[in-house]
């Protein structure tokens, strides 16, 4: 019993010294933006590697969400004979919850665990050790462009998500189901508020991002250098990205969108 | 370069327990010892990657543990170290891997950048494979362009980390050689960190035996090999058994065996 108090008394510490960790490293990331600006080239390179690598499957993905969303959409309106509503359905869904979110989870699977076991196995192979020895400093090197890059990306993928949804879900509602073009567009336009619903999703997708990126680069940086440790890394990282997200979306949504207007 | 009372322990492990040595300017320094001695953790304290816990390292007059982050930069671009396996940038080539310093700390010209590589490939031999991936190196090729690398910034120190571990008799040779021209065409401090005792022995100048955590034995290679220390003389000659247990610390091994039970 008291065995069973004091491991869950370590495992508690353990978790709080992590986090404590894990601030203090993004700190240091933070102030090592700075050096990116002399070295643009970094940034960009990353962008290609965690960005436009990462389009395909949110581009992909965002037209079958999209496509769903038409059809599902479809069949609940059109009993209550409000077809042409489809356009507002599939947009407000996209553009205040499924794109922020689902791109952020795409994010950590595609681009999250790939930075996560890049950073490990340079930590394992001792490139970063070497690198410090060269008078380098990782962070700045190695980490804060991939960091920068990651934030960057993210809004950016999660609003092309949400337009090839819109896309998708045209394509079934109007191309298939039959659905007046012009009704959904216009409705479409007529509901979606700028401020209330584009810049809360944009919000979103900027924080879902930052805290994504960051648990890849930590996770990394922080593996035990074996091989072991890297794949320990890399699936913690999918899986505490995936929880962070969805817990900060509640929390973002009844901020945003709590109060009845 | 000197070490005063040095302490470290990994987590409760104690590496070093009052290690005190002194590294003369321009010669070639050696390290032996078993493996698991803590020579690539002295390495990385001299290099300021980790924190003693007691004790003093000073490099070139200058308190290795003391320095600002930005002077401890400003050192280390003068200290150059080889890994064990290299520990080259895999996503870059073998020129930019010995470029990549050159890159960082200096604002030369592009053809000039060219020209230095160049020569620091053919010091180690290896100006015809430039255009060679990490991963399409052999160990030995990998520790030479590590090498051509390290010494990319003319620095005043090198230290080599078990450079001879793992490689053919040519390569070895071929290290060997390195090493020596190196130190005495650039007049290169060198250090060497090794268990290979006949190599080392050929090319040091002095020689430090280090074994739990202590200098035991230190002087000339010539004089190691006369050395009245059981200890040396089983190093030097390879004996399973002797000062240096062959078993890891552990209960009575038939008392071990009749316990039964779980491990
Ligand atoms: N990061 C670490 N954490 C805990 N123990 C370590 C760590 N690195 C090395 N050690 C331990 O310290 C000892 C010395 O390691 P090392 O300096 O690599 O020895 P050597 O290079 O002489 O073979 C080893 O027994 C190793 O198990
Ligand atoms: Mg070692």
């Amino acid at each position: 019993m008291i065995e069973a108090i004091r491991s869950l008394g370590r495992w508690g510490l353990g978790i709080f010294e992590r986090l404590g960790r894990g601030n203090l490293f993004l700190l240091r990331v933070l102030f090592s933006l700075g050096s990116l600006l002399v070295r643009p080239r970094l940034v960009v390179r990353e962008l290609y590697s965690v960005g436009v690598l990462t389009f395909l499957i949110v581009f992909v993905s965002g037209l079958f969400v999209g496509m769903v969303l038409g059809l599902q959409g479809y069949v609940t309106l059109s009993k209550f004979g409000a077809e042409d509503s489809l356009g507002v359905v599939v947009a407000l869904s996209l553009v205040r919850e499924l794109g922020p979110v689902v791109t952020a989870l795409l994010f950590a699977g595609r681009a999250g665990s790939a930075l996560a076991a890049e950073i490990g196995l340079m930590k394992t192979t001792e490139q970063l050790s070497g690198m410090e020895m060269m008078a380098v400093d990782p962070v700045r090197r190695v980490v804060a462009p991939r960091f920068l890059a990651g934030v960057i990306s993210m809004p950016l993928l999660a609003a092309i998500f949400s337009a090839v949804g819109v896309y998708g879900g045209m394509f079934v509602g109007v191309g298939l189901l039959g659905v007046d073009p012009g009704a959904y567009w216009s409705q479409m336009q007529a509901a979606v508020d700028l401020q209330a619903d584009i810049y809360n999703g944009v919000i979103k997708s900027v924080v879902f991002g930052f805290v994504a990126v960051w648990i890849a680069v930590f996770e990394g940086y922080d593996a035990t250098p074996t091989s072991e440790g890297v794949s320990r890394a890399t699936t913690r990282t999918v899986v505490h990205t995936a929880l962070a997200v969805l817990g900060l979306d509640f929390i973002l949504t009844a901020l945003m969108f709590g109060s009845p207007q | 370069m000197e070490i005063r009372d040095l302490h470290f322990a990994h987590g409760a492990r104690n590496i070093f327990n009052g290690l005190s040595l002194d590294v003369p300017r321009g010669r070639i320094t050696a390290f032996m010892g078993p493996s698991g001695t803590g020579k690539t953790t002295l390495l990385k304290l001299i290099g300021g990657q980790l924190r003693p816990r007691k004790g003093t390292i000073h490099v070139d007059g200058q308190n290795v543990h003391r320095l600002r982050r930005r002077d401890l930069y400003e050192l280390r671009k003068r200290m150059g170290m080889l890994f064990q396996n290299g520990a080259l940038l895999t996503d870059l080539n073998v020129f930019e891997n010995v470029a990549y310093p050159l890159r960082e700390h200096t604002r030369l010209p592009e053809e000039l950048i060219r020209d230095l590589v160049l020569i620091k490939l053919e010091a180690v031999g290896l100006r015809g494979a430039r255009r060679l991936m990490p991963s399409e190196l052999s160990g030995g090729m990998a520790r030479r362009v590590a090498l051509a690398r390290a010494i990319a910034l003319d620095p005043m120190m090198i230290m080599y980390d078990e450079p001879f571990t793992g490689l053919d008799p040519i390569t070895k040779g071929t290290i060997v050689t390195l090493i020596k021209q190196l130190n005495q065409t650039l007049g290169l401090t060198s250090l060497v960190v090794s268990h290979d005792v006949e190599e080392t022995m050929s090319i040091a100048d002095c020689v430090y035996v280090i074994a739990e955590g202590r200098v035991i034995e230190s002087g000339a290679p010539a004089a190691m090999r006369d050395s009245s220390s059981a200890w040396v003389q089983q190093f030097m000659k390879g004996e399973p058994d002797g000062p240096v247990p062959f078993h890891y610390a552990a209960p009575d091994y038939r008392d071990d065996l009749l316990a039964g039970g779980l491990v």
